[in-house]
């Protein structure tokens, strides 16, 4: 089972990389399908991780704080325009990308998103749906290009993606806070280091 | 123990990410790479690389012949429909706002093709003609092989994507080289006044 998940993350980013110069040449493709597919090798790869290894970190993640926030800051900075630029452009930078968002932002999320209690999870949700909504918005109303590798329908396209996603979020969150187990007793295995939050949905 | 190490661990790394952010983003002034090229050679000028050109009479020069002189610069493709008219507006107006230093050769205006192939003599004669630039002060040259355009390109910060349909998305900006040859300003299309300011300021100064 872990052999097979190591080798499924391998493969997914070997043929990222092989799809790189396709994935690269539209807004759209790296903002979509690049960057969260680089996120989810990582998640994978966190799953495999020896439990010796994770059970190192967890006395510095409490709740999965640190990863989550380790996580974000990786991904904002792969947010700037300047940053998907510099990917598309300088080969360094790609390495950084292709290195980076699995180690630093898929990873800690895996280790970090089954310590997470409901305020937390709730937060980081409602912060992705926000950031969806944000970015889309900006981009579907931008008349200047904010990448110079990019075009502007490129640009006004992802945007109204963005909010497509952003709703479809929302409508997820809303369905599983509406109908999802709001038994309190009911902690998932291995909950030893979470609050009573967890008991809630977003699970 | 377990909330304090969390505690430490995360302010460490938001510390960490916010002085990676405001690297990355020269102080959190620059988000874009357009920005950013404007705000690096304000703080390094640039020096600028030598090229092979042709100009709209068919004449050859190469780009250091110029220097001695200021030099606003463009990059431009005469078939663009949108930028390049802009660009091309404000050049005329500072064709006309810095008629005094262009007369006296201590400022030239100079458009850049970046289409060299289809942008001819012929073709950069009809760009001038358009926007009424009258030949004084103002060439619009195609770089003579594609080295130095390429030189050019990436000394500039200039990105030009083939759009599909024959035409280009690319960015663009009027460019202050000084008589060293280094280019030490961009300025956005749109204000030539203000470029005209900038520049009779640099010249007594």
């Amino acid at each position: 089972m872990r052999r097979a998940l190591l080798a499924s993350a391998l493969g997914l980013l070997l043929a990222l990389l092989a799809l790189r110069p396709l994935l690269e040449a539209r807004m759209t493709a790296q903002m979509l399908l690049q960057i969260p597919l680089l996120v989810c090798v990582g998640v994978v790869l966190g799953h495999v991780l020896p439990a010796r290894w994770s059970a190192h970190v967890a006395p510095w993640n409490r709740g999965g704080l640190s990863g989550l926030v380790l996580a974000t800051v990786a991904v904002m900075f792969w947010m700037l325009p300047r940053s998907l630029d510099a990917a598309a452009r300088e080969p360094l930078m790609d390495v950084a990308k292709h290195l980076s968002l699995p180690l630093l932002a898929g990873m800690p999320i895996a280790l970090s998103w089954p310590r997470a209690g409901f305020v937390i999870r709730g937060v980081v949700l409602l912060e992705l749906v926000a950031s969806c909504f944000r970015l889309g918005w900006l981009y579907l109303i931008s008349p200047l290009r904010l990448c110079n590798n990019y075009a502007l329908d490129d640009q006004r396209r992802l945007g109204a993606w963005l909010l497509v996603i952003g709703f479809a979020l929302l409508a997820w969150i809303a369905f599983k806070l509406l109908w999802g187990n709001m038994d309190a007793r009911r902690l998932s295995p291995g909950a030893d280091d979470r609050g009573r939050d967890a008991a809630y949905p977003l699970h | 123990m377990a909330a304090l190490r969390t505690a430490l661990a995360s302010a460490a790394l938001l510390l960490a990410g916010g002085a990676l952010l405001g690297w990355a983003t020269d102080g959190f002034r620059a988000f874009t790479t357009e920005n950013a090229r404007r705000l690096a050679v304000q703080r390094h000028p640039v020096a600028v690389p030598d090229a092979a050109l042709q100009d709209q009479s068919g004449a050859r020069f190469a780009l250091a012949d110029l220097r001695g002189r200021w030099l606003l610069v463009d990059f431009v493709y005469t078939s663009c429909p949108t930028l390049c008219l802009a660009l091309g507006g404000d050049f005329a107006q500072l064709q006309a706002a810095l008629a005094g230093p262009i007369a006296q050769d201590r400022v030239a205006l100079l458009s850049i093709s970046f289409d060299p192939v289809r942008d001819t003599p012929d073709r950069l004669t009809g760009y001038l003609k358009q926007f009424g630039g009258h030949g004084a002060g103002w060439r619009a040259a195609r770089p003579v092989d594609a080295e130095g355009l390429a030189r050019l390109e990436q000394t500039f910060g200039i990105t030009v994507i083939p759009d599909g349909m024959g035409g280009y998305t690319h960015n663009g900006g009027i460019h202050l080289v000084d008589p060293r040859g280094r280019l030490v300003q961009i300025f956005d299309p749109g204000d030539p006044a203000a470029v005209a300011r900038e520049s009779e300021r640099r010249l007594q100064g």
